[in-house]
This record gives structure tokens, C-alpha cells and sequence, in this order.
């Protein structure tokens, strides 16, 4: 059974700040990069940002999708990750999702690195108690010491983004959503997350990776679809990964 | 180029009604946000949020005499018909206010995390509670020391807090829908609240117009939001017919305002 599934997928952004400008419309519709810029029935410029996409993907597949910039990777991603439904066509996920678009979201700068693990855990669903129990190993993973229990603005970035990541790979994920394969802080840290990020990968029922780095998703997935203009322009499945 | 389309974006009652559980369900997660809101407003300040209460405090020990001797008011009496309006006002109208950013001012989470919409809406509200509650401590000492002639009804207080958190969760929803697609409705809505503001019974008293003028009350469903809170805590019977407009409102507005969320939910990320 798949875990994801979708029939005639589209998605299309309606650009309201545009309609009346023909001329404008008309150099936009020209524009070589992005999605496919259409006028939809009420006469509106939309953006196609994914047009009519179909794919199945299975318990165990690791997706990669590689693609220019404006391709449609990242709005596919959303759109899985339940962020827009789709405009038409049908949808079905079948599991529970883990994004890690945005690792940093919702951290703030002002209070302490224990207070963020809270604010962040809490957004990627998880309970205060839940958390009670994870933030000794997230604290652990993070290796920041002591500034834990400083304001985050007194880390250097490297530091934040390894407190990002490591609240962001401590759950336990069904399917998860990356954009972009996560590489953050110092050469030590790298090799740490990697590991980490292989292992999470590893127990995840199903992954959906959108990257620029080709050699990693040929490294990493079994299924690559590229990416043009909102459309698939080519499945490749190589399944002798396990 | 015309590519035929056509969307499939419809009314959907069951995911609205959906999003609106999820968004009870994330109770602690709306809780710690909206704590977080009031506190990076004041962080690293010597008294932090209450600083809302010193300078709702100045406000009315300012305004209070120039006032009620400008209205010829005992003052006594008017101090404690002011404190009490003017913080349910700053309730009411922060939140009317800010609904329109309620959406507006969380793309960043709308487009990266899958969260019901309301959980934005009800972090708002919980905010301007937390400013409430601040602010209340000024209303529990203008009660010590300046009491009521009864407190006969002081336990309608509640209630009359509940029937307006009611109002205001579905006009905040509404406004932040409405308001995520066109974008001149905050800049309207800060206009209307701001003229609301001079012909609500606030700085003056429903009583002190004539008979001729009372529909400047009556016919303002602002003035009913306020006095079912009012009221009670001022020891003066709440007239039926504030009961009647705030439910009546609670009703049609939030039948008005699901529908609308219900059609135009899935559309909300798309606006941002």
C-alpha cells in the first residue's frame, strides 16, 4: 500500500496584486525560470507552481527530488507536508509527518537554549512532558554546554544551528520532509549529524529529500524525480538500495 | 497561454471544524507562545510586563480627576467606572486590532509548519488575556479601595468574560481570514476601533446622555460586550438587553465567521 499518493496534483498561486496589468502578464508569461504563469477561469494571474503531478511512493522508498531553482522541489514538499492542499487533483498521506523545512522555526533569540527546546518541540507537536524527558539527550546531542542556559543571542550561529538540529532530529519520525540534506556546524559536528541524520533516515518509514546536491541523493535515495517548471520530467528508480 | 482551471476549493465544514480542535488541542503550545509574545515585548526590562500595569495605572490616575471633574462626575464613582472601561476596552480592541496580523504575522509558521490556522488565533487571544490579567490588578485595587455600593451581582462577572472571549474569538477569526486576502481590512478596522472608542460609553457614562441620545448606546453592540463585564463588577444590574445582543451576537457571528473560515481555510496559505 503506498504511504503517499497523488493524481493530477496541482498547485497554482493566485497573484492578485498583478490582474489588470496585461502588458506586465504578458513579459511575466515569458519568464523562463518559476512555474508556469496561466490566467485561470476568473481571468486571474496564477502561478502553476506543480502541474498535474502523479507518483506513488512506498513504505521504505527514499525520495530525492533535484530540479533548478523554481522548479517546484520546496511547494512539493509543502504540499506534502499538509502546508497547502492542493489546488486541484487529490492527495493521500497515509502516516505521520515530520517537515523539517525551516529547522530554526520559532526559536527566539532572547531566552534561554532549554526554553527554545521547549518552544520548538512543541511546535513539531511534541508535549511538555514529552519534551521533559528528551531535552537531557537533545542538550547531550547539541554539545553547547553550559550556554544552555544562556539567552540563544549569546551563541555564535554555528551553536544555534546545532541546537536547531538537534531538536529537530530528536523525534522519532513516520515520514520525513527535508529541504535540503542538513549540514551544520563544524567538521566534527558534521560528521555527528550526518550520523544522526542517517540513522533518523534509516528508521523513518519514508523520506522526501529536495536537494541541488545530486551526488548525495544518488548517494542517499532510490527513487529521483526531477523537477521542471512544476512538472516531473523524469522517475528514476534505482532499487538496489536497501 | 489560458490553462483551463478550476479549483477545488470548497466549503468544508468537517475541516474546519478539524482545525478548530486542533487548535484546542494545542492548548500548551498557543499558551507558551503567547507568553512568549508578552515577554519579549518587555524583556530585559526592570519590571517586564507589568509594565502594562504601571502605565495603565498612570493612564487612569491621570485621566480619573481631569475627567471627572470635566463631566462634573463624583470623582470617586468615575475612577471606578474608568479604570474598569478603559481596561476592557484595551481588551477588546487589542484583539480586534491584532486579528488582522493573525495570519499575516505568522507566514513564517503557516508556510513551514502544517498547524491548525486557529492555534494563530487563539495565541492571540491568550496574549491579550495575559495583558488582562496584568491589567486586572489595577481593577482589583480600585475594588479595594474604592468598593461597590453590593456586590450582589459580581458572580455575572464570569460570565460576561466568557460571552466576550466567545465574540471576540470569531471576530478575530474572521478578521484574520479576511484580512490574509485583502490587506486594506487592518488599516480600516484601526480606524473603526479608534472612532469606537469616542462614542463607546468609556470615558463617559451610558446615563449621562438623554433619553433622545440613548441609541448611541443602545444600538452599539461595543457598549453590550463592555457592560456584561462591566456591570457586575461595578455593582449595577446588567440590562437584559446587553445579555441578549452579546449572545445573540456569539451566535450569528460564529455561524457567520465558521462558514466563512470553513470556505476560505485552504485558500489562507496561499494569500500569505
Amino acid at each position: 500500500m503506498a504511504v503517499i499518493e497523488a493524481h493530477n496534483l496541482v498547485v497554482e498561486f493566485p497573484i492578485y496584486s498583478f490582474t489588470g496589468h496585461r502588458s506586465f502578464k504578458k513579459s511575466l508569461l515569458n519568464l523562463a525560470t518559476g512555474g508556469i504563469l496561466a490566467k485561470d477561469a476568473a481571468n486571474r494571474v496564477v502561478v502553476r507552481a506543480l502541474d498535474n503531478l502523479n507518483f506513488e511512493f512506498h513504505e521504505g522508498d527514499r525520495v530525492g527530488l533535484i530540479g533548478n531553482n523554481g522548479s517546484g522541489k520546496t511547494t512539493l514538499l509543502q504540499v506534502l507536508a499538509g502546508i497547502y492542499e492542493p489546488t486541484m487533483g487529490d492527495l493521500k498521506v497515509d502516516g505521520r509527518i515530520t517537515s523539517m523545512l525551516g529547522i530554526t522555526l520559532g526559536m527566539d533569540a532572547e531566552v534561554t537554549g532549554v526554553e527554545n527546546i521547549y518552544l520548538r518541540g512543541q511546535l513539531m507537536g511534541l508535549s511538555r512532558r514529552q519534551i521533559d524527558a528528551m531535552v537531557d539527550d537533545i542538550a547531550d546531542f547539541a554539545g553547547i554546554g553550559d550556554f544552555l542556559n544562556l539567552p540563544m543571542r549569546t551563541y555564535s550561529s554555528g551553536m544555534a544551528m546545532r541546537l536547531a538540529f538537534a531538536v529537530a532530529t530528536s523525534v522519532d519520525a513516520d515520514i520525513i520532509l527535508m529541504d535540503e540534506w542538513l549540514s551544520v556546524g563544524d567538521a566534527e559536528f558534521v560528521q555527528k549529524a550526518k550520523a544522526k541524520l542517517t540513522q533518523m533516515v534509516g528508521k523513518a518509514r519514508l523520506v522526501v529529500i529536495a536537494s541541488h546536491n545530486h551526488a548525495m541523493i544518488k548517494d542517499q535515495c532510490n527513487i529521483i524525480l526531477t523537477l521542471e517548471h512544476g512538472k516531473i520530467v523524469s522517475t528514476e528508480r534505482t532499487d538496489s538500495l536497501s | 497561454m489560458t490553462v483551463p482551471t478550476g479549483s477545488k476549493f470548497a466549503l468544508d465544514l468537517n475541516k474546519a471544524k478539524l482545525d478548530l480542535r486542533g487548535g484546542l488541542d494545542r492548548a500548551s503550545l498557543w499558551w507558551s507562545l503567547a507568553w512568549q509574545d508578552t515577554k519579549q515585548r518587555y524583556r530585559r526590562s526592570f519590571l517586564g510586563p507589568f509594565w502594562i500595569t504601571v502605565s495603565t495605572g498612570v493612564l487612569v490616575g491621570a485621566m480619573g480627576p481631569l475627567y471627572g471633574a470635566l463631566l462634573g462626575q463624583d470623582v470617586a464613582s468615575y475612577l471606578q467606572h474608568l479604570a474598569i472601561s478603559l481596561i476592557i476596552w484595551f481588551f477588546i480592541s487589542a484583539v480586534i486590532n491584532e486579528a488582522g496580523s493573525a495570519f499575516v504575522g505568522a507566514e513564517g509558521y503557516i508556510k513551514q509548519v502544517a498547524l491548525p490556522l486557529s492555534v494563530h488565533v487563539f495565541r492571540l487571544l491568550a496574549k491579550n488575556v495575559v495583558m488582562l490579567a496584568h491589567n486586572a490588578v489595577i481593577i482589583v485595587l480600585v475594588l479595594i479601595f474604592l468598593p461597590p455600593a453590593h456586590w450582589g451581582d459580581v458572580w455575572l462577572f464570569p460570565f460576561g468574560l466568557l460571552l466576550v472571549l466567545g465574540n471576540l474569538f470569531w471576530i478575530a477569526l474572521l478578521l484574520a481570514v479576511l484580512s490574509a486576502r485583502f490587506r486594506d481590512i487592518p488599516q480600516l478596522v484601526t480606524n473603526i476601533v479608534q472612532v469606537a472608542f469616542f462614542l463607546s460609553p468609556i470615558i463617559w457614562k451610558a446615563d449621562m446622555l438623554s433619553q433622545k441620545n440613548r441609541f448611541v448606546a443602545d444600538f452599539n453592540p461595543l457598549y453590550h460586550f463592555i457592560e456584561v463585564i462591566r456591570a457586575p463588577l461595578l455593582g449595577e444590574p446588567v440590562h437584559a438587553i446587553s445579555w441578549i445582543v452579546t449572545s445573540g451576537f456569539l451566535v450569528f457571528g460564529s455561524v457567520a465567521a465558521f462558514l466563512i473560515f470553513a470556505r476560505f481555510r485552504a485558500r489562507v496559505p496561499y494569500w500569505l
